[in-house]
Order: structure tokens, then sequence, then C-alpha cells
């Protein structure tokens, strides 16, 4: 008997010290999966002895989701621009305070300090940028691509990966298809479903991934695939034959900017705000470009491209590009519509 | 201290950790969420959001258990004859045989799933084969055949074991009765072995249908997200699409199709032997 | 002769099953010794991946999660499972059989229903008591879903004991509780161990359950769904190779020490 309880007493209490425990200032990091240099995170616990838990998450809506209804907490955050202004709305995140983050201040490109999300960046400070366009196998695919066109030609027969992220691929067909990117016509809306359902029918689509495809497309296991212009460049870096390209369709596409925020129920401010303005500084945004490939907004950077990236669409889309790239914007109350024809499609 | 008292931590657990979660299931099917955050109760309309969506669910639901009645039958095909070798007396002897075969089930399903991946694709082992042999390259992952295979693959011992356990205590002196009774083998098969293995099939086959019927990682892995299968749909209401009231009402709805075909099968066993099936 | 011809056919059949279920674990436990990073490609060998495997700090806290999980786990299930045995085998008939009944709730009850009520349950008590929803919920619900595992494994041996050896224990001055542990623990041991055997099977492969009551921290199962939708690199191969060779010692050893049949 007396082992018994003992031996209830150890696992109680294994289980409640395994239950929570914090010791030193633990800042949580809720970020991207492969949206980071992890080895930039220990140099930042190095620098100030803050502990860094990070913790990944796959889609944006996911983490919308965790954050609003989970017991955890995080104290920053990386949503992406349509999510962010759902978040301001609603009041989830705290305002940044500069005199804390003067890397912040100073070295962020003065294109995005008037974005429509969140003008100023008074609630977030600018992380990563792109646009989204088409990966695609110069071995494989006849003449460059310009067009979203290529995507529902049918002498690809399994040879496209579309993108299995419901705003970003239904909100870049209602721009192929000549409306608005933040559409809730449910005419428009139904267009996109019929369209996107006869391409499935007519066996041109191999799958509707996420991440995979970046491991995919290096392996040559198809023609083109929907992608972010990081995950594009994060390809064609381990692409070493170097047949792949990407291109931003003529009809147009969307550009996005993934900041950096504090939630509101956070209680490490301060060492959030030195986390963001480590983030800022001109070597770590070099470190975490170099390792991820997407856009950064950190005019250091950008001066410092070597030539061959400079050119490269993907990295440096320049202004005639960008003129054709619209922003998502939040439409969490609308969601409905397309939540319906996306089961439709994805069915 | 009467004994019957020891139950009681268990009995505490169960009730808290199993029929509570249930009740939560229950109560966010018949409610859903306004814009505001509360929650209203609205009776049947989740259920009956199963039947819309033009008949989208309906069809996933469908596929879903097309996919697990092929994976149940194909694994029952295969599956049965390789319990029948090895309880014979062939093989009876080779206990490591049976170790071989049981292994698999103790490796992680995801990592082997994850393996079959490496197999699948289009620059694949089994394409790498196919065309240094000249042929034609296959186009294996991201099919429906894809996710059967994977689901077989992964079920298989599941419906070899209970009905190896049965073939192997069945007493062999009824056998040896028949035979002496003049009953070709086929026969004795037909009339003796099968139906007293009935047991052993139908906990095989429950192993096996339930699970396949509620899978979303294999689809995931296997079918490139193609398809969605009820277990997918289940598993976006909760995770991404943030519509827990639906979730429930689909899990509800899903869960009582598979404790009926459970039912209707055990009652199936229960009049041919006359013996409650064992689990194992 | 003829009883040869089936004895190969029977074999090759068998060899055939074989084939099947390896094929893939042939594939990575090959692969998990390729020089270059392909999943398909060879391109020489070496045991690099293995000595990054140890280097992979996602990996070893997933490896350290699900080990620490599966022994609290089943040390709990065992304990609560066989006193709960215990209990129903000395109660009357009607609440024996109601709890009985409700233990095979969590057997038939598809995983991902379990894992979603107990994601809500968590969640709504998230309201109230601040529990995050973590390693202790995964360790709650383990046990949940353990438990009647164990609690089955333990009966029959309960119903084939003789009653009388625990009444003539008492009889001769024994104390209940001493009786328990002298007696009918020792007569019924073959079951808890075959419980406990399950219930860490249970848990070391769980996959669904573990999914949906935890939000950060990750078991194996978890780290190699999201890594295999990102397309990781072999050493998680190298992984599934040691743990293979592992399964593969244990059950020998196990196999050589009492019938394979007892476990089942």
């Amino acid at each position: 008997m007396k082992k018994l309880s003992c031996m209830l007493a150890l696992v109680l209490a294994l289980a409640t010290l395994t239950g929570g425990m914090a010791f030193a200032t633990t800042l949580t990091v809720y970020n991207s999966y492969d949206y980071i240099d992890e080895d930039v995170l220990e140099q930042f616990t190095k620098e100030t002895g803050i502990e860094v838990e990070y913790v990944m998450f796959t889609r944006q809506e996911e983490m919308y989701t965790q954050i609003t209804t989970g017991g955890g907490k995080y104290d920053i955050i990386f949503p992406s621009d349509y999510i962010l202004e759902r978040l301001i709305k609603e009041e989830r995140l705290q305002e940044i305070d500069y005199e804390q983050c003067p890397n912040a201040k100073e070295n962020i490109l003065d294109s995005m300090w008037n974005s429509d999300y969140d003008p100023g960046n008074v609630y977030s400070v600018p992380y990563m940028w792109g646009t989204m366009g088409i990966l695609y196998n110069t071995e494989m695919v006849e003449d460059e691509i310009t067009s979203w066109d290529s995507l529902f030609d049918s002498t690809y027969q399994r040879d496209v990966f579309m993108l299995d992220s419901m705003r970003d691929m239904m909100g870049l067909m209602l721009v192929y298809l000549g409306y608005d990117i933040n559409s809730t016509d449910e005419a428009e809306l139904a267009e996109v479903r019929d369209l996107l359902i006869k391409q499935k029918d007519d066996n041109i689509v191999q799958g509707y991934l996420v991440d995979e495809v970046k491991d995919k497309m290096v392996g040559g296991e198809a023609a083109m695939a929907v992608m972010w212009s990081g995950d594009a460049m994060y390809a064609m870096d381990l692409d070493e034959d170097g047949v792949l390209a990407y291109s931003v369709p003529e009809e147009g596409s969307n550009v996005w900017i993934d900041a950096m925020c504090v939630l509101s129920n956070s209680e490490n401010y301060e060492a959030a705000m030195q986390f963001i303005d480590f983030m800022c500084r001109p070597d770590i945004a070099k470190r975490n470009y170099d390792y991820i490939h997407y856009a950064s907004p950190i005019k250091q950077v950008v001066e410092t491209l070597p030539e061959e990236e400079a050119e490269n669409v993907a990295v440096n889309p320049g202004d005639e590009v960008l003129e054709r790239c619209y922003f998502f914007h939040d439409l969490m109350d609308d969601m409905d519509i397309y939540n319906t024809y996306w089961m439709q499609i994805r069915s | 201290m009467k004994r019957s008292y020891f139950s009681a931590p268990y009995a505490v657990w169960m009730v808290v950790f199993t029929i509570f979660p249930i009740v939560f299931v229950g109560l966010y099917a018949i409610t859903t969420r306004r814009a505001d955050g509360n929650d209203l109760y609205t009776g049947l309309a989740n259920i009956g959001n199963i039947f819309g969506n033009e008949g989208t669910y309906m069809k996933v639901l469908w596929r879903s258990l097309s996919l697990a009645l092929q994976c149940t039958a194909i694994c029952l095909l295969l599956g049965y004859p390789c319990a029948y070798f090895l309880a014979s007396k062939d093989f009876a002897k080779h206990k490591t045989l049976y170790v071989l075969i049981l292994l698999p089930m103790w490796m992680n399903f995801l990592l082997r799933t994850y393996a079959s991946m490496g197999l699948l694709e289009r620059n694949g082992v089994i394409n790498s084969i196919v065309t240094a042999l000249g042929f034609k390259r296959l186009e294996l992952i991201g099919t429906q055949g894809a996710v059967l295979y994977g689901m077989v693959y992964n079920y298989l011992p599941f419906m070899i074991l209970p009905i190896h356990t049965v073939l192997k205590k069945m007493d062999q002196r009824v056998i040896e009765a028949a035979q002496d009774l003049g009953a070709n083998p086929v026969r004795v098969f037909y009339k003796v072995t099968l139906p007293l293995s009935i047991p052993g099939i139908i906990s095989g086959i429950t192993m096996v249908f339930m699970p396949s019927v509620t899978t979303f990682a294999i689809s995931g892995l296997l079918g490139s997200g193609n398809f969605m299968l009820i277990g997918d749909v289940i598993e976006t209401q909760f995770m991404s699409a943030n519509n827990w009231n639906f979730g429930s009402a689909l899990s509800l709805f899903m869960t009582v199709l598979i404790l009926i075909s459970i039912g209707l099968l055990n009652r199936m066993d229960k009049s041919k032997t006359g013996n409650g099936g064992g689990k194992w | 002769m003829v009883k040869k011809f089936f004895r190969g056919l029977k074999g090759s059949y068998i060899a055939l099953i074989l084939l099947f279920l390896y094929s893939p674990i042939a594939v990575m436990i090959a692969f998990s010794f390729n020089a270059g990073k392909s999943r398909a490609k060879w391109e020489g060998f070496s045991f690099k991946w293995y000595a990054e495997l140890f280097n992979n700090s996602a990996i070893m806290e997933a490896l350290k999660v699900t080990l620490i999980v599966a022994a609290i786990a089943t040390v709990v299930s065992v304990i609560l499972g066989t006193l709960g045995a215990i209990g129903i085998h000395a109660s009357r008939k009607g609440y024996a059989t109601t709890l009985l009944n409700l233990s095979y709730l969590p057997m038939t009850m598809p995983d991902i229903v379990t894992g979603v009520s107990l994601m809500m349950m968590f969640g709504f008590v998230a309201g109230f008591v601040k529990i995050e929803r973590g390693m202790f919920t995964m360790i709650l619900a383990h046990i949940t879903f353990d438990t009647p595992y164990v609690l089955f494994s333990v009966m029959p041996k309960l119903k084939q004991m003789d009653p009388n050896t625990y009444e003539a224990a008492l009889d001769l001055g024994c104390k209940p509780m001493k009786a328990l542990w002298k007696v009918i623990i020792p007569e019924i041991s073959p079951g808890i161990i075959t419980g406990a055997l399950l219930a860490l099977t249970m848990s070391l492969d769980d996959f669904v359950i573990s999914y949906f009551t935890t939000e950060k921290t990750q078991n194996l199962s978890i780290l190699v769904y999201s890594a295999a939708k990102r397309g990781v690199k072999p050493d998680i191969y190298a992984l599934s190779t040691i743990m293979f060779l592992t399964v593969l010692a244990l059950l020998i050893i196990v196999n050589k020490r009492s019938t394979l049949e007892d476990i089942g």
C-alpha cells in the first residue's frame, strides 16, 4: 500500500510539474513554419537572457483560431495583413512603442509605413513581404509563363499544384477573372468555384498543397505550382540545376505583408519590444533573409542584395509588377460564402 | 473497505473524461456561434447543414464510407488467408513469422505512411523501377488508389491478428471430427472453420472499418489534398474554419452511423455462434 | 509431394504479404543511409542523418514528450484500470454492467471524436481554470483511452481466478489490503502486464487524440505529420530505423521469454 501511494504521489508530482512551468522570462513567439532562421533565436537569448518558446502554425486561419479560443499564452505573433486587420478591429493587440524599437523606426523601408491594414504601423512592424505567382519548371513548360491561363491548359495533365489556402487561392482567381480580389459577390465566387472544379475535372491538378510544394517542385514532381514568392525563392535556391523560374502573371496578383505584433494579453511587453527591435537589426534581418528568401522590409538588406537576386522577381518585384498586385482585406464576417464554395472545390 | 469501492476512481475518471466531453459535443452540435461570440440554441440546424451545401458533405461522407468498405474488404480478402496459413500446422511453429507480421503495427503509423510517400511519388522508388524497366511513369500519389493503399497498408495487421488468434484457439478435434465424417478439405473449411472464425472476422472488421472511415492523416499525406474525407472535413471545422458547432454535428452524425454499423455486425455474430465476439 | 507444394504456396503467400508490409519500411531504412537529401534518389552511403538526428532539437524534444507521456499514462492507467477491474468484479451486476458498457465507449468512438470532444472540454474548462492545452492535457487524454484496455485485459484474469483463495486469506487473518496485494494481484499479473503493454503501445502510437489535445507540445506523431507536410530531411528516416530496430529487439526478447499468445 505504501509503495502504491508513493508511486501515485510521484506520478501526480510529475504531472503537475509538466503542466506548466516558467523560470526566467520566456517570450512565446507564434509564427509560420519555415519562417525564421532559428539560430537567430539562440543569439537573441544569448544577448538578452530572454528565453524564446517558438511555436509554429501552418495556416493563418489556424493561428487565428488558436489565439482566439485556446488557453495558451502567446506574446508575439506573425500574422498576415488581413488577419492583422481583424486583430486590430477586435482590439487584440498592443501598440508598438517605437522608442523601445529604434531599429524598427529607422530601418523599415519608407514604402512600408502606409499600408491599408495598419497605417503608420501603430500595432505592427513589417517582417517579410512578397507577392504570389507561379513557380514553374522551365524544362517541362514550353514558353515563359506570363498568365494565369497556363494553370488551365489541359496539356499539363496532373502537372499543376494548387495552393491549399482558401483566401489566397480564391482571391487570385477573382483577379484572374477580372474581379476585385476582396469580392464577396456570390456570383463572382461561384465563377471561381466552377473554374477550379473544372480544372480538377480536366485532370490538370495533381494536388492542393501548402508547404510540401517546395520540395516537390525541386524534386520535379510537377510542371508548375501556385506559390508565395518566398517559397518560390526557397525552391529556386535548392534547385541545383537552375530549372525553376517564378512569374507574377499579367492579369494581376496579390501583394502581402507579414508583420510582428504583440498580443494584448501578453505580460512580457518589454521583452517583446526587445525582440522586435532585434529582428529589425540589419545583420539579423539579413540572416533571416538568407535563410527564408522572402523579401525583407529592411533598407540595409535591400541595398546590399547581390545582382542576381536583385533581378529576381521573387525577391525584388519592382514597381511595375507591384502595380498589378493587390492587398487582401479582412473579410471574416463574410467568410461563409468562401467556406462553402471552397469546400465544394476541395471535395 | 469493500472491494467494490476500488472501482470508484476509475468510474469517476470515465465519467469526467468520457461522458462530459460527449455532452460537450452534443451541446455544440445543437448551438451556433453568432458573430458576437455568444451561442444560440439552434436545434437540429447544424445537423441539417450536413445535408446542405449542395450535397457536398454527403458526397464526402459517401466517399469515406465507400473507401472504408473497400479497405475492409481488401484487408479481409488478403488477411484471412494469411492468418489461416499462419495458424495452420505448417507454420504454427514459426513464431518469428507471426512476430514479423505484427511488428509494423508497433511502428508509428505516421512514419510508415510517410515512408509510403517515398514509394509512390512521381520520382519515387516504384517509379524509378518502372521507368528503369522502360515503362511509362505511373501516377500513383494523390489518387484515391494511393489513399486506399495507405489504409490497407496501415490496417492489414489489425485484420490478421484477431482472425489468427481465433483460428489458433479453435478446437482441432472439431475439424478432425468433420474429416472423419468424410468431408473434403474445402467442405471442412466452409462448414466448420469459417463459421467458427466469425468472431475473429467481426473483430477484424471492427478494428479496420472504424479507423478507416475517420482517418485524415492518410488522406492528407497520400491524397495530396485532392479530395477530402469526412475526417478532413471535421479537422478543418475545428482547426481552420473555426466552426466547432458544425464540426460537432458532423462528429455526432458520423459516430452514430458507425455505432449502428458495428451494432449490426455484432448482431450477425450473436445469431450465428451464440457467443459474444471478443476484442482480440 | 502435394503437401510440400501446398506448403510452398502458403509460404509464398505469406512472403508476399510480408513484402507488402515491409516495402515502405525497407525504403525508409535504406534511405536513412542516403548521402543525399532525396526521399527517392540514391546518392551514396552515409551515416550523416543519424548524426543530424541527435542535433535536431525538435525531434529530440518530440521523442522526449512521447516517452514521458506514454510512461506516465501507462502507469496511471494501470493503477486506475486494475483497481477498476477489481472493483467491478466485486460489485453487483447492475453497476458492473453499466460501468463495463461505459468502458467500451473510448474504444468504439472514433479517435477524431474523442480528440475533438476532449479539446472542447479542455477549452471550456480553460475559461475557469488556467490549464493550457499542452503536455498535461495530452497525458489526461492518453490515460482516458489507455485505461479501458487495461481494464479489459485484467477482467478475464479476475474471472478465471479462484475466489476462494481470497476468502481463505481473509479467514487466516489477513487484512483485506494485504490480501489484495498478496493474493489477487499476483494471480492477475499476466493480465496487468498485457494491459500495460497495450496501454504503452496505444500511447506511443497515438496521433489523432494527441493532435487535438495539445497546442504547442508535439509528440513524435504530430512532429512527423507536420514535418511530412513540409518535406523534411531523411533524419526522420534515421529515427524510424532506430525505432524499428528497438521494437524488433523488444519483440524478439519478449518472444523468447513467453509465448506471444499471452500478449495476443
